[in-house]
């Protein structure tokens, strides 16, 4: 794998960055109330007396919450532990009305496990997973309403998260953003969390530290909290390294801090101490007794896994012959293996991925449409290359009928069979062009006999204008050839 | 282990709650009379003994996933000293 290094006049440096992740759960209601999770509702309309905080009002563990964490816990390859423990993290926050949050601290649901991610240079590498708890949303904060007021909307104060944390393992930006994208893709296949960075339902807070290139050393890390974008989280590792090496080439220590990464400058800046923040005071959380899971349950899980992406891709490489670059982008997105597999089925897989990454994506990119709303069907993409590998249309009608199948969403072979474009490859008819050809292009044929070769590619281009593009080009050829001597 | 005067002010801090300077001391020494009284546990030998969480010993009841709350912002904000537009409206705390 290429090394990341930060060379400055005075030396060379690496970067150590680890990330925590926090995942909205995909659930109907919220971990320990009954109110809905649906986002962008009426402001405060999905809360529960739980929620609020109300006194004498006791949390009831979701079911669905727990199924969707132990299926995470599986798709990241880690343990599963039976038996957890929820806490209480104590602070004092407008939008935190329990004054506490329900989380897991001792004992997670989840212990280790590890992702392995593709990178550019076409190299891959294990990043670890330290471990993933269960743990409430808080409620959301608006600033920008008044100068002097905050507005409190608790709709997602009690949502479930997934917080995955990694070990320090990431050396680069680009290693952090593949990993957030891969992250990204289990989630969907498992249909645990949306992975939507921009809705806030995918978090991240970046924690970076620098050491000198080939030390072992660990050095003071500062975090970045809620990073909202793959491009940001990147961006955010780049800058804050630099802020390190700049700091140490001139003297000066770091100092332990929660850092805020802004997007226009590409820059971090420390955010206002709150203080005694990290006095969290956890004890076990007096109104849950401990989760305890049986076998049973988790291997009911287990076996309703769905194919994840590495499997996918792996299989595909192997039984269906695409190249390792092709599998990963086909297989990134599971509507997309999914539109891939049944578009392949029976037909030429290696020519169906080169369509579906090519014309298609860029119709689909053309009219701005989702693929499930895509007007050429999976089977009449496949039913498309069919025609092309037996021969009945050749290349370049091929993109002529595409383009019709986007205009009409009707199948290949009615278009071609109304419009009559099957190539031609009966010898006879095209010798037949080829004999007049030569005989009103004498000069031509001299001047190639003569020894112009380059002269070939304006008698095919002639044919192929003659036949209105249906003669196979490759029968044209060989005859071409065989009469020009 | 006894706590003096300046853990009493972080605690209240860290609580929120107001202690006036000369109440401090009494709080401190109903901090310490309770702090006693718990302390008198570690008496019993709990080597080998598993911490215990919870005094009910049966497994996390779960729930199942339905809505069944909600949709009563009225009354959620019922309580609260300032509401507008349907949001709680508290002080600005800006980061």
């Amino acid at each position: 794998m290429t090394e990341y290094v930060i060379t400055t006049e005075k030396g060379k440096w690496e970067i150590i960055c680890g990330l925590e992740i926090h995942c909205q759960i995909i659930s109907q209601s919220k971990i320990f109330s009954g109110a809905s999770t649906e986002f962008g509702d009426d402001v405060n309309e999905n809360v529960s007396f739980v929620d609020a905080g109300m006194p004498g009002m006791l949390p009831t563990l979701n079911k669905e919450c727990v199924h969707q964490a132990v299926k995470t816990g599986l798709g990241l390859n880690a343990v599963i532990n039976k038996y957890s423990e929820f806490s209480r993290k104590n602070y004092f926050y407008a939008d935190l009305p329990q004054g506490y949050q329900i989380t897991q601290f001792q004992y997670p649901i989840v212990g280790e496990g590890a992702i392995d991610i593709d990178l550019a240079d076409g190299t891959s590498k294990t990043i670890r997973i330290e471990r993933m708890h269960i743990e409430q949303d808080a409620g959301k904060s608006i600033h920008d309403m008044s100068p002097t007021k905050s507005f409190i909307d608790l709709n997602r104060a009690g949502v479930g998260l997934m917080e995955i944390v990694t070990r320090p393992d990431f050396r680069s930006p680009d290693e952090a953003g593949a990993f957030l994208k891969k992250l990204r893709s289990i989630l969907r296949y498992l249909g645990t969390c949306d992975g939507n960075m921009d809705e806030g339902s995918m978090r991240c807070d970046v924690n970076v530290s620098v050491r000198p290139y080939g030390s072992d050393e660990l050095r003071t890390r500062c975090e970045m909290k809620n990073v909202n974008s793959v491009k940001f989280v990147m961006q955010a590792i780049e800058s804050e390294a630099k802020r390190h090496i700049d700091v140490y080439e001139n003297g000066g220590t770091i100092t332990q801090e929660t850092r805020q990464f802004d997007p226009a400058t590409q820059t971090t800046k420390v955010m206002r101490k709150k203080e005694f923040a990290h006095d969290y005071r956890y004890f076990p959380e007096p109104d849950l007794p401990p989760l305890i899971l049986s076998d049973e349950f988790i291997n009911k899980i287990r076996n309703e896994l769905v194919e994840l992406p590495d499997a996918k891709k792996a299989r595909f490489i192997k039984e269906l012959g695409l190249t390792a670059y092709d599998a990963a982008v086909i297989c990134e997105n599971k509507e997309t293996a999914d539109f891939f597999e049944k578009a392949a089925k029976g037909h030429d897989a290696k020519k169906v991925a080169n369509w579906l990454m090519g014309d298609f994506f860029a119709m689909l990119n053309e009219k701005k449409l989702e693929l499930k709303d895509s007007p050429v069907s999976a089977e009449n993409l496949g039913s498309l290359v069919e025609l092309i590998t037996s021969n009945v249309i050749n290349g370049k009608t091929a993109k002529d009928v595409f383009a019709l199948m986007a205009e009409t969403g009707e199948n290949p072979e009615k278009i071609v069979e109304e419009r009559g474009l099957k190539q031609v490859t009966d010898t006879g008819a095209i010798e037949k062009l080829i004999d007049d050809l030569l005989a009103s292009a004498a000069d031509n044929v001299a001047a190639y006999r003569g020894g112009k070769v380059g002269l070939f590619g304006w008698f095919v281009g002639q044919i192929m204008k003659q036949s209105q593009g249906k003669a196979n080009p490759q029968v044209v050829n060989a005859l071409l050839k065989k009469k020009l001597g | 282990m006894p706590v003096d005067n300046d853990t009493v002010r972080r605690i209240a801090f860290l609580s929120r709650l107001k202690v006036d300077t000369d109440k401090l001391e009494d709080t401190k020494e109903e901090f310490n009379k309770i702090l006693n009284w718990v302390e008198e546990l570690s008496e019993v030998n709990t080597d080998n003994v598993a911490p215990l969480v919870s005094v009910n010993n049966e497994s996390l009841a779960l729930r199942d996933d339905a809505i069944t709350a909600g949709h009563n912002a009225k009354e959620i904000l019922a309580n609260a000293p300032a509401q507008e537009f349907g949001y709680f409206v508290v002080p600005k705390v800006v980061e």
